[in-house]
C-alpha cells in the first residue's frame, strides 16, 4: 500500500498530539521517527498496526480515532481542493463519491482507496456503503463527510453504522445543502500558487 | 439577444432555443452570414462581456488563427464542419478552438460555432472566474482541472522524495568513503583515487606520488595510555598530515596507525624528500593528551609515478611498501623514496 495513507496518519498524530507522541507510536511500530514516505509502498499490516498502536497510545476507540483522521484529511489544502472538485454543492459532492475511487485511480493507478457506493433514500437520507482494503474506512469517511459538510456550508447529520463484515455504512441526513456560506473554492488556483 | 433574430427563429422552428443550445454548449457562438454575432452561450457571454456582444462583429472579439475543413467533411455532399483555432483579442494568451458548421441551406442562416479552451483551460478559468456551472456536464473540463492539481500534488511529493533519497545516497556514499575516527578518506576511497590517478597518468595526466606513512611508537601510546588516548593521537597525526598536503591531494587512513597519501601536481624527488622530513619532524613534536606529552614518530615510504613507464597500482604499492620497510629498517623516523628501476 502507498505510504500516503500511513503518512496521513502520521501527520494527523504529529499535528494533533505533537511529535513526542508520534515518536512513541513510531518506536512501538518499529519505524524511525522520520516515519513514512507518501510515494513509497509499505506492507499493509503496517497500516493496521499503526492504527492499533495509535488508538492504544491515545486510549481512544479505533473508530473515534479514524473519524478524527477523516476530518483531519480535509485540512490538508491540496486534498480538500481535490475533494471539492467533486461538485459545486454538498449534494453534488455526495453523488461524486461513487467516483471517488476512480478519481483516485486516475491520480495514481494503483492507489487503494475504498469503493464507495451511494444510495439515496427518501427525505434527504443517504447511505454510503464503504468497502475498503482496511477495516475502518467507514469511520474515516464519516469524519471526512462531516468536515466536508462544513466546508460546503451544508447542514447534515452523519452517523457511522456499526460495520457488518467487510461492509461498512455511513448514514448521511442532508438537512440543508446551502445552510452557511462554506469555504471558498476556485476551480483554478491563482497563478502564483498554481502548478509550477 | 434582441438583434438579428432571423437565425434564432430558424432554430426555434427546429424546437431548439438559444437557451437550450446554451445549456448543451455554453460556449456556442452564432454568426449570421455577415459574421455578426446573433447569439452566444452563457459562458462565452461572460468571457466576451460585459460590453455588448450580440449585434457586434466576430472580428471585434476574435482573431482567426487557422481554419481547416475537417477531413471527413470535405465531401461536397456533406458541407460544413470546419476546425477553427481562435485567439481572444482581449486576452491574446488565451487560445480557443472549436468547430463551425453552416446553418440553413448553403449557410443562409449563418454559422454555428462550438468553442473550447483546450490546454488554456486553467488560465481561462482563473482569468474569467469560471465555475463548474460554466461548463457543460458532458465537458471534461473539471476532470482536467482535477487531474492537473492531482498531478501537481504527486509530482511535488515525488520531487521531495527524490531530494531526500539523493541526500541519503550522498550521506551513505560519504560514510562509505570516510574513516569514522579521523574523518579522513578511508582505504576504499583512496584505492579509487589511486586507480584514477594511474589511469589519468596513462593518458598523459599529471605525475603523482604514492606516500605510505606508518606511525612509530604508536603501540606504546596505546598500551600505556589506553585506546582513547591512542585515538586522540591518531586524530592529531591526521590533522598534521592533512595540513601538509595541497588541495586536491588525498590523505587517507588505511587502518590502525597507517596512512596513505596521494600527492599530485608539480613535484620532484627533492620536494618529496623535504615534505617527508617535514611531516616526520612535526609528528615527532610532543602531542599532549590529558596533560601528558606523548611522543611518536613516523616512517615514510614513497613511490613516484615518473619512475614508471606505465605505472600500475599494485606495483607502485609494493614499491612504496618496500621503501617504507627500508625506512623502518634504517632506524625509523625516516623518509625513503623507491629508487627508479629498482625491483621491490
Amino acid at each position: 500500500m502507498y505510504g500516503l495513507i500511513n503518512k496521513a496518519l502520521q501527520a494527523f498524530l504529529v499535528e494533533n498530539y505533537g511529535p513526542a507522541l508520534w515518536s512513541r507510536v513510531a518506536h512501538a511500530l518499529g519505524v524511525g521517527p522520520e516515519g513514512f514516505e507518501a510515494m513509497l509502498r509499505y506492507e499493509d499490516r503496517l497500516t493496521e498496526e499503526l492504527i492499533d498502536i495509535a488508538a492504544r497510545t491515545l486510549d481512544k476507540p479505533r473508530a473515534a480515532l479514524l473519524e478524527d483522521v477523516g476530518a483531519f484529511l480535509t485540512t490538508i489544502e491540496p486534498l480538500r481542493r481535490l475533494l471539492r472538485f467533486g461538485g459545486s454543492d454538498y449534494w453534488e459532492f455526495l453523488f461524486s463519491l461513487d467516483e471517488l475511487q476512480g478519481r483516485g485511480l486516475m491520480t495514481l493507478p494503483d492507489l487503494e482507496l475504498p469503493e464507495l457506493s451511494l444510495r439515496s433514500e427518501s427525505g434527504g437520507r443517504f447511505v454510503i456503503e464503504v468497502r475498503g482494503p482496511i477495516a475502518g474506512w467507514g469511520a474515516v469517511m464519516a469524519g471526512l463527510l462531516r468536515a466536508m459538510a462544513d466546508d460546503y456550508g451544508a447542514l447534515v447529520l452523519i452517523e457511522a453504522v456499526p460495520p457488518c463484515g467487510r461492509l461498512e455504512r455511513v448514514q448521511v441526513m442532508l438537512l440543508e445543502a446551502a445552510y452557511a456560506s462554506g469555504r471558498r473554492f476556485d476551480l483554478a488556483l491563482p497563478s502564483a500558487e498554481a502548478v509550477a | 439577444m434582441n438583434s438579428s433574430l432571423s437565425p434564432c427563429k430558424a432554430v426555434l422552428q427546429g424546437g431548439l432555443s438559444p437557451a437550450a443550445l446554451g445549456e448543451l454548449m455554453p460556449m456556442f457562438l452564432w454568426l449570421d452570414r455577415h459574421g455578426v454575432i446573433c447569439a452566444a452561450g452563457p459562458t462565452l457571454m461572460k468571457i466576451l462581456g460585459p460590453g455588448p456582444v450580440v449585434g457586434t462583429a466576430f472580428e471585434t472579439h476574435f482573431h482567426l488563427r487557422r481554419a481547416r475543413a475537417r477531413r471527413h467533411e470535405q465531401d461536397e455532399a456533406h458541407p460544413g464542419g470546419r476546425k477553427l483555432i481562435l485567439m481572444l483579442l482581449s486576452h491574446p494568451e488565451i487560445g480557443l478552438r472549436g468547430t463551425a458548421v453552416e446553418v440553413g441551406p448553403e449557410g443562409a442562416e449563418g454559422m454555428l460555432l462550438n468553442l473550447t479552451f483546450g490546454i488554456h483551460l486553467a488560465d481561462a478559468v482563473r482569468e474569467f472566474g469560471l465555475t463548474e456551472g460554466d461548463f457543460a456536464t458532458s465537458d471534461l473540463a473539471i476532470e482536467l482541472l482535477y487531474l492537473r492539481e492531482a498531478k501537481a500534488a504527486v509530482m511535488d511529493e515525488l520531487r521531495a522524495l527524490n531530494g531526500r533519497l539523493e541526500e541519503a545516497r550522498r550521506a551513505a556514499e560519504r560514510q562509505a568513503l570516510t574513516d569514522p575516527l579521523t574523518g579522513l578518506a578511508n582505504r576504499r576511497a583512496f584505492d579509487a583515487a589511486l586507480q584514477k590517478a594511474v589511469r589519468a597518468q596513462a593518458h598523459g595526466g599529471a605525475p603523482f606520488a604514492l606516500v605510505l606513512v606508518d606511525l612509530d611508537h604508536f603501540k606504546q601510546v596505546n598500551d600505556h595510555m589506553g585506546h582513547a588516548a591512542g585515538d586522540q593521537v591518531l586524530n592529531w597525526a591526521s590533522a598534521i598530515l592533512a595540513q601538509e598536503v595541497r588541495r586536491g591531494d588525498v590523505v587517507a587512513r588505511a587502518g590502525g596507525d597507517e596512512f596513505v597519501l596521494l600527492l599530485r601536481g608539480a613535484i620532484d624527488r627533492a620536494a618529496l624528500q623535504t615534505l617527508g622530513r617535514r611531516m616526520i619532524a612535526r609528528l615527532e613534536e610532543p602531542c599532549v593528551v590529558d596533560g601528558t606529552p606523548c611522543r611518536i614518530s613516523a616512517s615514510i615510504g614513497i613511490a613516484f609515478s615518473r619512475d614508471y613507464p606505465e605505472p600500475e597500482v599494485d606495483r607502485m604499492l609494493a614499491d612504496a611498501d618496500a621503501a617504507l620497510y627500508e625506512a623502518k629498517r634504517s632506524g625509523r623516523g625516516r623518509c625513503s623514496i623507491h629508487a627508479a628501476g629498482a625491483v621491490a
